[in-house]
């Protein structure tokens, strides 16, 4: 079964780092969509309503594929992960269920009505309808990550007469410090992701010289929003879940910066490769005792190595998760940095001019996607070896009857499909972007379009 | 507890197969009721805005499966793993081809994806079926409360049973006529014109096909699962289950001919309800029978804790009556026959 373990987390880890492509820029899109139909709303101009429907149909596209790559990632908590759901699954279930009854209800009823209904539904029923699939989107978003927190740091359980985790209390597992500011953090982050595609959308226009209102209208609203999530990024949030893992997960963070041994005034790696079997740090590049200072906030706390733990706590993919934290913060920093300039020219309003600021954010547009996914890989890999933090190993999670010939063969599977579904996605959001927000003379495509609901 | 919790995602998996399953019979029998392109945008319009949200019924009563019975959820998914894995391939291509389909018009994206919807919503019809049918027959579970099933052995009813055997195969063939009949009569039901006349004929002839097949799995079914006839001794009160399903045939029939179509379509959600509740009547206090009896899954031994079983039943009813809202509230948005032009922004 050892060799079963190793793919079966492979799938997951392939699956739902996939999965989270399409939520991210599903959340973030559904706030700035909220925010353009109030615009619409407030002034009255129609500029406005065209802007949200654009954006609107990017979203229907890229909501389909969060949903149909969603639904593996519940069933493999079952198919893969039988143990885990077995000893847990009274406690971790109940968020999942609330996801699907509270929001996944929600969401997906809304949506059909805010894409086709905006005849039926009028001015103020349309803004309701948007926002109605906003409150869907994020709150499914707080209940999976309070399912994700809970393993992160379990509370409100009991033990069971046959070792199973059994919930003691509702509120408890709701309302998990670690999932408000899990939470905090991961929105702000997709709130990111759909600030930098509007604004690169935005100047893709405005380099290409065509659709050129809207193209201000995009990097404006992108620019504004961003440079407030950039900067709540990393303060309070990103700064608070540090605090926490260096409180509840110390060898977390010992691995996340690669600190091998404890030290007074600990320094803050900034580059450098950790040397596992020789426990150093290669070539490091460090700030001197910024770690005990962004961690404690004294310049010479105590921090604790990896040294300091016994070896079977260690993450055991040290050097992939020191990597992860290093990207996700690497380019948080760079965030800040572009939406600052950004954000200033425009106060100055010269940003529509520049056009070297354009080109960079129009390039910009993948990398939030993959300082989320490194975030994600940093959380997850850095609870290992747990599968629950404390109470459960992932080596003790797995389906016990499920061999690993069998896992390839799915994982294979879902390769080959999610590929194809990359293509699609790709091309369909790429075609949009070419028809362009205009209202379209209804053409063709544009009558199937109608005729698809 | 564990019994109102056993109804209650009874309860859900129904709703799914009765929402979900016209959106499935809708893709089998899409081309032999539409012949055009303008009639396949008809068949697909009169799912469109709903079927996501059908397909939320089968997240949610898996993950209330999930919090209630989490011992279940385990067992029956790691040893169902390789055909539960191909449901979700096919769930996914068939969102895939309802959602695309419509983005680009040309003489091969069109075809290619009513080629998918169709083909993935027939062998999903023929799979879930197949589910059902390994359920009633009970699986190799031992004492570990584990089990792996390959997708077949030899066919045979033996103690190595695989996925398919002659008796699933049989209940996933009629698990496809009766979603082609019930998928028939939503289309018949939404759409007008000659697209509307096949549906009815493909539902009056998915009827025959029902009754033919209903017949055989039912006398089968008790050879194969010897509690079904236990239960229905003990609670002879349960015969309101296959009569549900008897008068929903009955009434098919007659308002098919009658052309009154929101009756023959309620006549087959009372059909697939009754087959349903028939099943897990019969199947019940275990909820996952074992080939050797002494290992079987019951409510009882898979049941979460007592607590977690009764907080749950407070935001469950919350929930779901806001869930319902909300789906009154949609398909009132969009009732009436399927409007191809009506339905979009100004
Ligand atoms: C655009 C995305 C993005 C950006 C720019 C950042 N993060 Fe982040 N981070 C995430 C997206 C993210 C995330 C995907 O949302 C994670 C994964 C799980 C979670 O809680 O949030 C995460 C996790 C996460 C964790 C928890 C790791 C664990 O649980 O073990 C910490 C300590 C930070 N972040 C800290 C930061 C800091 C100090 C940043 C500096 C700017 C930063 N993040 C930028
Ligand atoms: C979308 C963002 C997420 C990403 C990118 C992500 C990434 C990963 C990765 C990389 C692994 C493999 C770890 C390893 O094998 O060492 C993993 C494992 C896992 N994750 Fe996540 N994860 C995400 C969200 C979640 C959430 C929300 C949950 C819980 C509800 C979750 C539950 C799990 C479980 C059960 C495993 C398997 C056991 C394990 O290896 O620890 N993940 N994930
Ligand atoms: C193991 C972890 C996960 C599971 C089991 C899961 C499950 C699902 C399911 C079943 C759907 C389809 C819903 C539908 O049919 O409408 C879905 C979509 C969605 N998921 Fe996940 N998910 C996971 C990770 C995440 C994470 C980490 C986030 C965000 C923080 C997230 C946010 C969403 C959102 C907003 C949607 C709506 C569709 C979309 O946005 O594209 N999910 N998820």
């Amino acid at each position: 079964m050892e060799q079963a373990l190793g793919v079966h987390r492979l799938q997951f880890a392939f699956t739902v780092t996939f999965h989270y492509i399409f939520p991210q820029l599903t959340m973030g899109l559904a706030l700035l969509l909220v925010y353009l139909k109030t615009k619409a709303l407030r002034t009255g101009d129609e500029h406005y309503n065209r802007a949200a429907r654009f954006w609107a149909r990017i979203f229907g596209i890229n909501f389909a594929l969060g949903v149909v790559t969603g639904i593996p990632m519940e069933f493999q908590f079952g198919t893969n992960w039988a143990e885990f759901s077995k000893t847990a699954g009274g406690v971790i279930g109940q968020t999942l269920a609330m996801e699907g009854i509270f929001s996944f209800f929600l969401e997906s009823s809304f949506l059909g009505l805010f894409l086709f209904g905006e005849k039926r539904l009028g001015r103020i029923g349309h803004w309701w309808a948007a926002f109605l699939v906003w409150l869907g989107s994020w709150l499914s978003g707080y209940l999976i990550v309070a399912t994700d927190a809970w393993m992160q740091h379990p509370t409100a359980y009991v033990i069971g007469p046959h070792g199973e985790i059994l919930l003691s209390s509702f509120w408890g597992l709701v309302v998990n410090k670690w999932a408000f500011w899990q939470y905090a953090h991961t929105m702000v982050g997709a709130t990111q992701t759909g600030c930098f595609v509007m604004a690169a959308v935005g100047a893709f226009y405005l380099l290409t010289g065509r659709d050129e209102a809207y193209g201000r209208t995009f990097v404006k609203t992108g620019v504004i929003v961003g440079v407030i999530a950039a900067f709540l990024q990393l303060f309070p949030t990103g700064d608070v879940q540090g605090k926490m893992v260096t409180e509840l997960q110390p060898v977390t963070l010992a691995a996340m910066e690669g600190l091998f041994e404890t030290q007074h005034g600990a320094p803050l790696a900034i580059l450098g490769q950790p040397d596992v079997p020789n426990r150093r740090l290669d070539n490091p590049l460090v700030v001197p005792q910024a770690l005990s200072f962004l961690t404690y906030r004294k310049w010479d706390a105590n921090v604790r190595g990896l040294q300091s733990f016994s070896q079977d706590l260690w993450p055991d993919r040290i050097p992939l998760l020191y990597f992860s934290y290093h990207v996700m913060v690497g380019l948080g920093t760079i965030f800040i940095a572009v939406m600052l300039v950004a954000a200033f020219l425009l106060w100055r309003k010269k940003i529509y001019g520049a056009r070297w600021i354009l080109w960079l954010l129009m390039l910009s547009a993948p990398l939030p996607f993959i300082a989320n996914t490194a975030g994600w890989m940093t959380a997850e890999l850095g609870r290992q070896p747990w599968l629950i933090y404390g109470l459960m190993r992932t080596a003790n999670g797995a389906s016990p009857r499920v061999g690993a010939g069998n896992v390839w063969f799915t994982l294979i599977g879902f390769m080959g499909m999610y590929g194809m579904l990359a293509i699609l996605w790709l091309f369909l959001v790429w075609r949009e972007i070419e028809i362009g927000p205009e209202s379209r003379p209804l053409d063709a495509a544009g009558a199937a379009l109608i005729a698809d609901h | 507890m564990e019994t109102i919790w056993f109804c209650l995602v009874a309860l859900m998996i129904a709703v799914y197969v009765l929402l979900d399953g016209f959106d499935l019979g809708a893709g089998v029998i899409h081309f032999l009721v539409a012949k055009t392109d303008a009639e396949r945008r008809q068949v697909l319009a009169s799912i469109g805005p709903v079927w996501d949200g059908n397909e939320v019924w089968l997240i949610a009563a898996g993950g209330t499966l999930y919090f209630a019975f989490p011992a279940l959820y385990a067992s029956s998914f790691s040893g169902f793993y390789l055909p539960l894995i191909m449901v979700l391939w096919l769930l996914i291509v068939r969102g895939i081809s309802i959602e695309f389909r419509n983005h680009i018009r040309s003489a091969v994206w069109d075809p290619m994806f009513d080629f998918l919807f169709c083909a993935s919503s027939l062998l999903l019809a023929v799979f879930y079926g197949a589910a059902l049918g390994n359920v009633v027959r009970g699986v190799p579970l031992d004492a570990s409360g584990y089990f792996f099933e390959p997708l077949w052995t030899n066919f045979r009813l033996g103690d190595d049973t695989g996925i398919l055997d002659w008796y699933t195969i049989l209940v996933g063939v009629l698990a496809l006529a009766a979603l082609m009949m019930h998928g028939a009569l939503w289309v018949k039901l939404k759409t007008v014109g000659a697209l509307s006349d096949r549906a009815a004929n493909v539902a009056g002839k998915a009827w025959w096909a029902v009754i033919v097949l209903t017949i055989p799995v039912t006398a089968v079914t008790f050879r194969v699962q010897s509690n079904v006839e236990k239960s229905f001794s003990r609670w002879p009160w349960g015969i309101v289950f296959p009569l549900l399903a008897i008068a929903g045939m009955v009434a098919v029939k007659l308002y098919l001919a009658r052309k009154n179509e929101w009756r023959a379509f309620l006549g087959s959600c009372a059909y697939l309800a009754g087959m349903l509740t028939s099943v897990v009547f019969g199947v019940y206090p275990m909820v996952l029978p074992a080939r050797n009896p002494m290992y079987a899954l019951t409510a009882e031994n898979a049941k979460a804790g007592a607590y977690g079983l009764k907080v749950g039943l407070v935001w469950w009813f919350i929930g779901i009556a806001l869930a319902t809202g909300y789906f009154v509230f949609v398909y009132h948005s969009f009732a009436g026959k399927v409007d191809l032009d009506g339905d979009t922004h100004p």
